[in-house]
């Protein structure tokens, strides 16, 4: 069991590790490096060399990968480009702001996701699931930002329910920000929960025709307590991971709806370090959303050993 | 009718098809379950009887419905029940017992918390009541050690011992009607006869109804004192088991019973020609009509119905009965027995083969630590002549498909070679082979759903091997595909046919006829006849005895089913644990003295006779490796001398009729041992 | 007739079935018909639209639909539905195409790492698992904002990075099939691992990596929307959806038929892929609902 645990560890500092090269490699191949591209027109002569120097591009790529990832594993992410500004600092509150906005959504879209599947399941081909499935097709299939565009649009410009546009400082304290967070929160999780909702729909669904289920039914067991206890503990195990790429998958959406509400969270600034020509900064982010990506598979992998009772009775025998 | 436990009356279920036809599954099913009596209903797959006995507990499955007919509890009808007064009954008056407990346990739950939940629900007792009604209830069922089984999961305990949690939640709630489906499909030989003298006992000591389903004639015999035939959805053939098994007076129930082989009249059975048809495509008439050799024009356009004969206290759905009522009993043994053209010429040599399944773990594969001390299967020495079938026994984990993938070269030898036509050594890596033998040496495989390819046409299935070693093309090709069809008695509209257009029989053919196609010397026949219903099952054995007497082939036969074996093969050889326990003809290796696995496994073969009840020698432990040391059979041996057989690797010796086995005992005293018993 | 025709006959047949079945659904049926009238649309309408999409004109700014500008003008007075119904076209091109470069990659990969196991697979289904980590949005961004926004570097970064999830697919379609007895039975025979391929896996995984091509499509038609969005998908003046949106949102409170034009548009698309896509997987027996949007 342990063993399984430090494995599942191990494959995720192996797949961070890849990473790094990826995105470290994936920048030296592409044309240009970090100063030509950032100096643009100016590339040559002495503000070039400056550049190299400052930068430490003078040495082979090998040592500046070690030096660089020795001092992202230190959690040092070494300067910017732009603003010769440590990017630890650009980078801290708006991971802390992005996080919020995503913690939100998942925090709301889990239990409206699982409740809506779990119904849909149930009413199988009735109308509460004909309903709801053809919501769900809907809202998962809109991009995120023309479900945000749209929401400003009617509850913000039409109605006046809610301010469109988030305009907090970045270093904004969680309190601030949550009276505008609520139409981002909203756009993100839709395509989300409409996904999990039919995750989770279509493994009740196979639960249900199981031979346990019907054994349960022919034992006389109530209707409810067989959906608690026979169906749900082993339908929702395997879509915890499933549930889990989906929140990865996330991460995209927030970018992209943060640029349309204005958030000053790590969206604005993939899309700024990405026009500024920032490599290290695009560096840094990679590496940030990876691990973020990393952990939410690590949690559910170790959520999904701990709860599985094949599992759990290898822990019983040793 | 004296104290009737449930009565169904005109019951037909169905469904609709997609172009909105109603299609019957059950068709107009009445029939009468008394107090304390064991009914067995039996019916190939597509019968209705699994419907028949879901319905019997008011639940019919998601997608079907009643069409009419009511199905009595005693004076209610549970069909027309609320849930809510279903789950009354449920668990607490009729109890059901699942085909396959491993599947019917629900995963999450401990075997403790299911039987307490049945408890629960059922009976008004306390929590320390019931934690000792569980241990009693398990004990019931001769699980060991109860307490501890209360902990596991459903997926540590064995198949056998699944089964028996399954009974001993049924018998929770103390129910007046206990309905078993299938209760001992896919159980091993040894652990189906334990598990049937459980349900005997429980039948006896408890006094509850038992409706008893299974496809399986001799499951039936053991535990049933009435039958129910059922054969398109509808009951065929109902009464006494003694008349209905001994003389049957439905000529599919006659036929059936020509068609299974019998360890008493060796040779192989009679076969029925066609299949069951599918749900629907029936109109008029019997529905027996087109396999029938009794019909006539009459039974074409009326549909007979079911027919009470006040002297036999039998029910029958035919016309014809009466041809049948004098039948005497020694006719249904009709069997043809096989004589083959064995050459005294060896065609395949099997000499000291091992082969170890077990995957090198990264662990010791880093430290170059190999661990082959024990592999799956060891010592393996089997001579085959040219024109033999050899079969090899023995039940699962025993090693003998491995040996079989071993010889097509599937699976490398650890130790040990393997020679063809004499001389010619096979390599152990298939890509090495010389085309020649891998052509010559052809394998048919157990579940023909999986060994056809389901995007491939007949046509094209069978061209695999023309094209192959024949190079054959165009109409030459098209030419021979049709004729190799023909040999498996498969017609030219087979052709364009994908393999889930067909019957189970009609599959297998075509695995039969592709096997065929590449003219091969040898035949590895993998459980071929494990997948198919009884009926067809013993046509398939005589195609193949047909064409391995005009080609000249030879076959390697691999079964867990010794009455088949028996049927069909010339030398048996018994495996226990990949080790080899005795060898020898089969009619020499049927009988007494053998090696007391042998004996295990003879005793526990369940004859299509009530009157032949199965011996019990051995316990049905469940051993997952083979020993490390010393005979192979140890663990379970029921005349183990002691310390010689768990340090020594047994002997062979020449037994009394000329058949060789391995055991520390000598063959005078397992004569002496085996008589008295 | 000849076994190569037959075969010929019978594909077309199936082709003809699947789609029958799809249709014969009403959700299967509407995303068709949605999936159809747009590739119409994008292929002709450049014979019949009102106006010059690209002709600025600051006297008609922001004009309201009327019965000559259908759906109003836009902030540089262009004609809003004629750059609606031309919107779809780089879209629609760059996205058809990408999901079969997807298809095809991740297609053969996923067999290969199936058919080969052991060591070769696990390096690259860790490499495909790092790939899947880093959020497509960002690589896509870097490789487009570094390469440039012409369909040519679209088309092959789309189909690459969309290619990943493919590869999974394959692989355990492969591994499904190769543990079938048809297999074993063709390995014993001695057929070559390519005819083992072609003839025995292929057709047989075949179904699921077409549907999860057909998925892919419509989430590439997001990604890609998405990035014209953010200014780095096809470049102005060339209308397309994503970009007209990014362009009128700012001013939608005066001008909300700028914005709702497209929107309309690229919903109804990608609406009409995934119930088609739904259809077809329905279709082919395939339960696409299980799969996570990687």
């Amino acid at each position: 069991m342990l063993l399984l645990v430090l494995k599942r560890i191990l494959l995720g500092f192996i797949t961070l590790f890849i990473v790094s090269l990826i995105t470290f490699s994936g920048v030296e191949v592409l044309p240009g490096d970090a100063c030509t591209t950032y100096l643009e027109r100016e590339a040559y002569g002495a503000a070039l060399e400056a550049c190299y120097e400052r930068l430490g591009l003078n040495t082979p790529a090998y040592e500046r990968y070690i030096s660089w990832a020795a001092g992202v594993l230190q959690g040092d992410f070494g300067y910017s480009l732009s603003g010769e500004m440590r990017i630890n600092d650009v980078l801290g509150p708006r991971v802390k702001n992005s996080m919020v906005l995503a913690s939100a959504s998942i925090l709301i879209g889990i239990p409206i996701a699982l409740l809506l599947g779990i119904i849909t399941a149930l009413w199988r081909d009735k109308l509460p699931d004909i309903i709801i499935s053809t919501i769900t097709i809907f809202s998962m299939t809109i991009p995120e930002f023309i479900s945000a565009t749209l929401l400003i649009l009617i509850v913000a410009i039409w109605l006046e329910w809610l301010p469109g546009i988030v305009i907090v400082p970045t270093g904004a304290s969680i309190s601030e920000l949550l009276p505008n967070i609520i139409l981002p929160v909203i756009a993100i999780s839709m395509i989300m929960t409409a996904h999990m909702a039919r995750m989770v729909r279509s493994s009740v669904i196979q639960v249900m025709a199981s031979d346990y289920v019907q054994m349960a039914i022919l034992k006389g067991v109530p209707y409810w307590t067989m959906v608690f206890k026979h169906v749900l503990p082993n339908a929702l195990l395997p879509a915890i991971n499933v549930v889990a790429l989906t929140i990865a998958w996330l991460l995209g959406g927030v970018v992209v709806t943060e640029v349309v509400f204005n958030y000053p969270g790590l969206g604005r600034l993939v899309i700024e370090s990405i026009s500024n020509r920032d490599l290290p900064v695009v560096q840094a982010l990679a590496i940030i959303l990876a691990s973020i990506y990393v952990s939410i598979n690590l949690i559910a992998d170790l959520m999904t050993l701990m709860l599985n009772p094949r599992l759990k009775s290898l822990q019983i025998k040793k | 009718m004296d104290s009737a436990v449930q009565t169904i009356n005109n019951l037909t279920i169905g469904f609709k098809s997609q172009k909105g036809k109603q299609i019957s599954i059950l068709k107009n099913i009445s029939t009468t379950i008394k107090k304390g009596e064991t009914v067995g209903i039996v019916g190939e797959s597509g019968s209705g009887k699994s419907t028949l006995a879901l319905a019997m507990m008011g639940y019919v499955k998601h997608g079907l419905y009643t069409i009419s007919g009511e199905c009595l509890f005693h004076s209610n009808n549970l069909l027309e029940m609320k849930n809510k007064d279903l789950e009354n009954i449920r668990g607490r008056k009729i109890a059901m017992i699942p085909q396959n407990a491993g599947q019917s346990l629900t995963p999450n739950l401990k075997i403790g918390y299911q039987i307490d939940e049945a408890l629960k629900l059922h009976t008004d007792l306390k929590k320390e009541e019931r934690d000792k009604k569980i241990s009693e209830l398990l004990n019931k069922v001769r699980l060991p050690s109860p307490e501890i089984m209360a902990q596991r999961y459903p997926h540590e305990l064995s198949g056998g011992q699944q089964q028996r949690v399954a009974v001993a939640m049924a018998l929770a709630g103390n129910p007046e009607l206990l309905l078993l489906d299938e209760p001992t499909t896919g159980l091993d030989v040894t652990t189906q006869a334990h598990v049937l003298e459980l349900l005997n006992f429980i039948a006896k000591d408890t006094g509850t109804s038992m409706v008893y389903v299974s496809h399986d004639l001799g499951a039936i015999a053991q535990v049933s004192d009435r039958v129910i035939v059922m054969y398109s959805g509808e009951i065929v053939l109902d009464g006494p088991v003694r008349s209905i098994l001994k003389n049957p007076i439905h000529p599919y129930t006659f036929g059936l019973l020509k068609s299974i082989p019998k360890l008493t009249s060796p040779g192989l059975p009679d076969s029925m020609s066609g299949s069951q048809p599918q749900p629907g495509t029936i109109k008029t008439g019997c529905s027996f009509y087109e396999r029938c050799n009794l019909a006539e024009d009459k039974c074409k356009n009326n549909s007979p119905t079911l027919e009470y004969i006040d002297d036999l206290n039998t029910s029958v759905r035919c016309f014809k009965y009466k041809e049948l009522i004098n039948v005497k009993e020694t006719n249904l043994d009709s069997v043809k027995s096989i004589n083959n053209d064995v050459l005294q010429n060896e065609i395949l040599d099997i000499s000291k083969v091992s082969i170890s399944y077990a995957k090198q773990k990264f662990i010791d594969q880093l430290l170059n630590k190999i661990d082959d001390s024990n592999p799956t299967v060891q010592d393996i020495n089997i001579n085959i002549n040219k024109g033999e079938t050899l079969a090899l026994v023995g039940e699962s984990g025993s090693g003998k498909s491995t040996i079989l993938k071993s010889i097509a070269g599937l699976l490398k030898t650890k130790d040990g070679m393997i020679k063809f036509d004499k001389d010619k050594v096979l390599s152990n890596d298939l890509k090495m082979r010389d085309p020649g033998f891998l052509r010559a040496i052809q394998l048919i495989f157990q579940n023909p759903d999986e060994s056809l390819n389901p995007n491939h046409t007949v046509e094209e299935i069978v061209s695999q091997p023309l094209r192959l070693y024949f190079g054959l093309k165009g109409d030459e090709l098209k030419q021979k595909i049709i004729e190799v069809l023909e040999k498996v008695r498969l017609g030219e509209f087979y052709l364009t046919r994908y393999p889930r257009q067909l019957s189970g029989g009609e599959k297998q053919r075509v695995a039969v006829a592709r096997a065929f196609a590449a003219k091969p010397d040898i035949i590895l026949c993998d459980e071929v006849t494990s997948a198919l219903d009884v009926s067809v099952q013993a046509a398939v054995l005589n195609l193949l005895q047909e064409l391995k007497e005009d080609f000249g082939t030879t076959y390697i036969f691999v079964s867990h089913d010794l009455a088949v074996v028996r049927a069909i093969s010339d030398r048996v050889a018994v495996l226990y644990q990949g080790r080899l326990c005795e060898i020898g003809p089969s009619k020499n290796v049927y009988q007494l003295p053998s090696h007391p696995y042998t004996e295990v496994l003879l005793g526990a073969v369940l004859e299509p006779d009530p009157d032949v009840k199965p011996k019990l020698v051995a316990e049905d432990i469940v051993e997952e490796k083979p020993p490390e040391q010393g005979c192979s059979f140890q663990g379970r041996c029921p005349r183990i001398l002691g310390d010689i057989c768990k340090n020594e690797v047994p002997p062979w010796q020449i037994g009394e009729n000329g058949n060789s086995i391995r055991c520390h005992i000598k063959v005078e005293d397992l004569k002496k041992q085996q008589n008295i018993n | 007739m000849t076994l190569e025709k037959e075969q010929k006959k019978n594909n077309l047949q199936k082709v003809y079935e699947v789609i029958k079945t799809m249709a014969s659904k009403p959700s299967g049926l509407i995303g068709l018909s949605i999936l159809l009238f747009h590739v119409i649309l994008a292929i002709t309408s450049p014979l019949y639209v009102p106006y010059d999409y690209k002709a600025i004109d600051p006297s008609l700014m922001l004009q309201a639909p009327s019965s000559e500008y259908w759906f109003g003008t836009d902030s540089l007075g262009r004609d809003v539905f004629t750059r609606t119904i031309l919107g779809g076209r780089t879209a629609l091109t760059v996205t058809f195409f990408g999901s079969l470069i997807a298809l095809l990659w991740g297609g053969a990969l996923g067999i290969f790492c199936g058919l080969v196991g052991g060591k070769i697979d696990d390096v690259v289904m860790r490499i495909i698992d790092a790939f899947l980590s880093i959020p497509w949005i960002l690589a896509m961004l870097l490789i487009v904002s570094l390469l440039g926004t012409t369909t040519l570097v679209l088309i092959p970064a789309l189909g690459f990075f969309y290619g990943k999830g493919i590869v999974r697919v394959a692989r355990a379609a492969t591994h499904d099939v190769i543990a079938k007895d048809f297999i074993v039975s063709a390995r014993a025979r001695g057929h070559s691992n390519l005819s083992i391929i072609w003839n025995e896996i292929l057709p047989n995984v075949r179904d699921a990596i077409m549907v999860e091509g057909a998925m892919r499509w419509s989430w590439m038609l997001l990604g890609f929307s998405s990035l014209s969005f953010l200014g780095f998908g096809v470049s102005p003046p060339t209308p397309d959806w994503g970009l007209m949106i990014s362009n009128a949102r700012g001013l939608m409170s005066f001008a909300y038929w700028a914005v709702l034009a497209p929107i309309f548009g690229l919903s109804s698309l990608i609406i009409g892929i995934n119930l088609t896509a739904d259809a077809f997987a329905k279709a082919l027996g395939i339960d696409r609902s299980t799969k996570a949007p990687v």
